[in-house]
This record gives C-alpha cells, structure tokens and sequence, in this order.
C-alpha cells in the first residue's frame, strides 16, 4: 500500500487485470451497490414495513381478544370512535404533548446551560463528563424504580429532604396531580445529560474567530452568546430538540416502571404510547389500539416534519 | 480567553451541584440495596446502617437473576453482531453511492413507535408458536440496533477519505477486496462505537421484551419490573436488582467513554 497517493490517471484498460475474475466475483462487484444494502432493506421491509401496513389494516378492522379470532372490515369507525373518545384518548394526547413540551424546554435550557459551562476545559472536568455519562447509559426501568424509592411518601429521601427545609411532605409519584410532574422531573434527570453532550460536540466544532471579533467589538457575555454562539450553534439545537423529542413523545418506560397499566388507577401518566400498549396487550384490543398507533404515528411524523422544516429555514 | 475569577467560581459551584443531582439518586439506589428492609423503613437510619450482600444473594439465587442475566447478555450480543453484519455494509453503499432515500426509510425505524410493530409480530409470531423464544426476541432488539447502527457507520463512511479505496482498486484489488481489505480496518474505530451503542440500548431495552418474551428467555428490564409485586415491596431486593442491571453497563460505559460520547452525538453537528 505504498502507492496511497496516487490518484488513478490511467484509463480503465490500462489497469491491471483484476485478481479474481471468477463470473461470481465480477457480478458481484458490479452490483456491490444493492448487494451491501439489500439484506438490511430486505429485513426494513419485512420487520418493519409490513408491520407499520398491517397496523393500517388492523385499525380499519374490529380485530380483539385472541390473536386467532376471526375479525370484520368496519371501515373508519375506530377512527370516529377514537377521535369521540373523551375519556381516554383525549386526555394521553394532551399528557403526551404537555409531557413533551415540558420535559423538552427544561433539558435544552439546562442542557445549553450545563454546556455552555463547560465548554472551556478546567482542572476536574473529567470527573463531571462522568457524572454527565451515567444517567444516560443507566437501564430506564432500573431508573423508574429507583426513583420510586426516593419519592416514596413515607420513606422516601425526596420527602426527608424536604423536610429538613421545613417542607411538609408530597405524594409525588402517588399523587392525582402530581405524578406527570414528577415522571417529567425523572425524565429530565436522565436525558439532559443527551442534551449536554450533543450541544457540546456543536460547541467545540464552533471556531474560535466570531467569539474574538465580537469580543474586540466590545460585546457582553450575554451579548456574544445571544447574537455569536446562539446563532451558530443553532442547527446543533435544533438536531437535539429532533432527536429528544422523538424520543420524549415515545416515552414508554419511566412512565410504565413507577406507575404500572394504564398509567396509574386515574390513568395520572398515560400518554399516547402507553395508551396504546394497554389497549394492545393489557386489553387485546387490538383494532383501537391500532388506530390509537396510526394517529400517534401522524402526529410525530407531523412534528418532525415541522422541525426540519424549520431547520431547512434556518440554514437559509 | 481565559475567563474572569468570578466565573470561575460561579462554575465550579453550579458544576458541583449538577454532579450531585446527578450521582446522589444512583448513590442512593446503591446504598439501599445494601440494606436491610428494616434499614430501609427506619429513614433515621438513613446513612448509619450496617452493609450487608443479603439482598444480591436473594436476588442471585432465589430470583433465577444468574439466567436473567445470561439472557440479557444473549440478546444484546446477538442482536448487536446480527445488526452489524446487516448494518455496516449498507451504511457503506449508502454513504458511497448518496442511497438518501434507503437511508430515510431505514431510519424511519427510529421515529416509528414500537408498540405499531410489537402488535402485527405479536399476531404472526403468536400463530408460529415462536413468541417466548430467543429468535424473535433477537429480531425484536435489531430493530432498535439496526437503524442505530446504519446511521453511526454512514457518518462515518462519509468522513472517511475515499483516496485510499481509489489506491487500492489502483493496486489490483476488487471493489469488495478494497471495502473487506481496507474500508473496514480503517472504520474499526466506528464499528466500536456503534456495537457499543447497540449493545446498550438493547441490554436497557424493556416493552420488546416485556411483551416477546417467556419465562426462561426473561431478559434483566422485565425482571426487575416482576420484583414489583402486588403486596408490599421489597425494597432492599429490588434496589439490588435495579444495581444489578445499571451498574455493569454504568462501569462498561465509563471504560469506552469516548466511544459512547461519539455514539451518542453522530450526525448532530453535521447541521
């Protein structure tokens, strides 16, 4: 491999003759592009493709109970159904929508807070990338239980501190009210640190020179990160703002470890996805449920396609 | 631009607390897993108690947690390699032949919420008599790994100079000889990062297996939500469990933290 830099100037006869040139070998090469991609589109397509139509079909059927019964085309009625349904649907779509918007605004805040700390290096900054590391490789449900612990009325350590304030003690998780808070606040802990890392990858690819310029300009602290860093590391948010919230709007399994089925007995913390999830396996009712995905699904894929759409605009 | 004194300060104050926030809860969940439920329930005893391994010997012996664990291994391990060899040479073709559209449905899988697709494999694989296995819990993990891994090694192809395939072709190799003989040594740095994400978010992953698993193919996440009872709860037993499940791959992270970081942040200063 010692003719590394040299570009390849000769015609294609000119080169010497390929090593093997078995049929096999000169198919494959020529069609090396669909050969590399095929297995892992044929597996999409299957697994994944086919399952997302099925479901199409599933929510225009009366399809419950076992998985062998025999179900009716009913056309659009889920849908007038679900879209009536006061009770149950309505409600996990405003949980879901408050549950992400909430739990989004406090991770970007505190994420670009956090980042922007640490974005010049200092002695100890290690030992706080750490700290920064564990929430976000810690197993979710290991999470919800440990935070069960700590917000446990009577023994828990959240109330105990409170105490020690002269803070009289909460439900927390057990709580009509305050249970979405709190599952919020347990979202936060362990995804902020996502934030903190993908907007500190944009602030490091940052160049040094307009923070100068706008320093030799005379600008404040707030002025340079308002109208120098803001700006510039704004296509860095909005990826951060996409990646978590796709991932905030499918919040399934905090919310399932600390508060079980159906989102606790008032359904306190049921959004859309564990909406969807009873209704599938805890009640087998699977056309609803169905159409409860279909809709989710137009919903994120509305939300995605209105963020980059707006990033497209702010890269003009 | 050194900052000023009092920044400093202000820094080393707010950094403080956020690595408190962060520690203290996981600090907690370990302390209590070496406590006595009596320990527990007596919150004066919040720091002055006697240590004991009672609970993880509960959890390891009594609970069957030794199978749990090696199911856990099984299922990532497996679903990791199978998502490699599918993933990384269509990242290639994707990044090199600019397949955006291929890239987007596959990283569709991403967006989709997974209960959409646990529903239609629940029907099939149920009438198969394969849910409870491993093969579809595997496949079940890959859809997570999968997309993961293609959208880690495609950002890596498309920063990987393309001279020294060209040099290569130069000296006589095949296109598929250039990619196996020196793409894939020069991306091993990549593939870390990628089986190394793969490997955590399956091993963390729990509504797959909570629904596609059996009794002996019970991976850690759905195990330790069984822990939760109707009656009352063993806190101490649960605790253990829950440090049984974060604490190997908390440790396995800060080893390959560089990897991790890259992982997790591919593609987002790209714009």
């Amino acid at each position: 491999m010692s003719t590394v830099t040299t570009p390849d100037t000769r015609s294609p006869e000119a080169r010497p003759a390929l090593p093997d040139g078995s049929a096999w070998s000169r198919w494959a090469n020529a069609h090396r592009k669909w050969l590399f991609a095929a297995p892992a589109m044929a597996f999409v397509a299957v697994l994944i493709v086919f399952p997302v139509a099925w479901t199409g079909y599933l929510s225009l059927t009366d399809a419950e109970g076992s998985v062998r019964a025999e179900s009716e085309f009913i056309g659009f009625q889920n849908y007038l159904d679900v879209l009536a349904d006061t009770d149950r649907f309505w409600p996990a779509v405003w949980r879901t929508v408050a549950f992400t918007g909430v739990v989004l605004l406090f991770e970007i805040v505190l994420g670009m807070a956090i980042a922007l700390l640490l974005w010049r290096p200092f002695r100890g900054e290690r030992w706080v990338r750490v700290a920064i590391l564990l929430p976000l490789v810690a197993t979710p449900v290991a999470v919800g239980m440990m935070w069960r612990l700590i917000f446990d009325p009577n023994i828990g350590m959240a109330n105990q501190v409170l105490s020690w304030v002269g803070i009289g003690p909460q439900p927390w998780l057990s709580g009509q009210h305050s249970a979405l808070p709190t599952t919020m606040f347990i979202d936060v802990w362990q995804w902020t640190p996502m934030v903190v890392l993908i907007l500190l990858a944009g602030l490091t690819s940052l160049s040094d020179e307009p923070q100068e310029a706008a320093l030799i300009d005379g600008a404040s602290t707030w002025q340079r990160f308002r109208h120098v860093t803001l700006p510039l590391l704004m296509p860095t948010v909005v990826v951060a703002i996409l990646l978590r919230g796709i991932d905030a709007l499918k919040t399934f399994d905090i919310l399932y470890a600390t508060k079980g089925r159906g989102g606790g007995s008032f359904h306190e913390v049921e959004t859309l996805n564990v909406y969807a999830y009873g209704l599938s396996f805890d009640y087998n009712d699977y056309g609803v449920s169905s159409t409860v995905l279909i809709i989710f699904f137009l919903i994120i894929i509305g939300v995605m396609w209105a963020l980059t759409y707006r990033k497209k605009g702010l890269q003009r | 631009m050194r900052p000023s004194r009092s920044f400093r300060i202000f820094r080393t104050v707010a950094l403080a607390v956020v690595v408190i926030g962060l520690l203290a809860p996981l600090l907690w969940m370990i302390t209590a897993s070496l406590k006595t439920n009596v320990d527990i329930y007596d919150t004066g005893k919040a720091f002055a108690f006697s240590p004991t391994l009672d609970n993880y010997a509960n959890v390891l012996q009594r609970a069957n947690y030794v199978q749990f664990i090696g199911n856990s291994l099984w299922v990532a391990f497996a679903a990791t390699v199978l998502s490699l060899i599918l993933g990384v040479p269509a990242a290639y073709s994707m990044s090199r032949f600019n397949m955006r559209r291929s890239a987007l449905v596959v990283l569709m899988a991403r967006v989709i919420p997974g209960v959409s697709l646990l529903v239609p494999w629940y029907y099939v694989f149920s009438n198969l008599r394969m849910v409870g296995g491993f093969t579809v819990l595997i496949l079940s993990h890959m859809f997570v790994s999968l997309p993961l891994i293609v959208y880690i090694m495609m950002g890596y192809f498309d920063g990987l100079p393309t001279e020294l395939e060209e040099a290569a072709l130069v000296d006589g190799l095949t296109h598929i000889g250039a990619f196996r003989r020196i793409t894939m040594p020069l991306s091993v740095p990549g593939i870390a990062t990628a089986g190394i994400l793969s490997f955590i978010f399956s091993w963390n992953n729990f509504m797959f297996a909570l629904v596609l698993s059996g009794a002996d193919t019970k991976t850690l996440p759905v195990a330790i939500f069984d822990f939760v009872g109707y009656a009352s709860i063993d806190w101490g037993g649960l605790m253990a469990a829950a440090t049984v499940v974060t604490l190997p791959i908390m440790v396995i992270a800060l080893f390959v933290q560089k990897y991790v970081v890259s992982g997790l942040t591919a593609g987002a200063t790209k714009g």
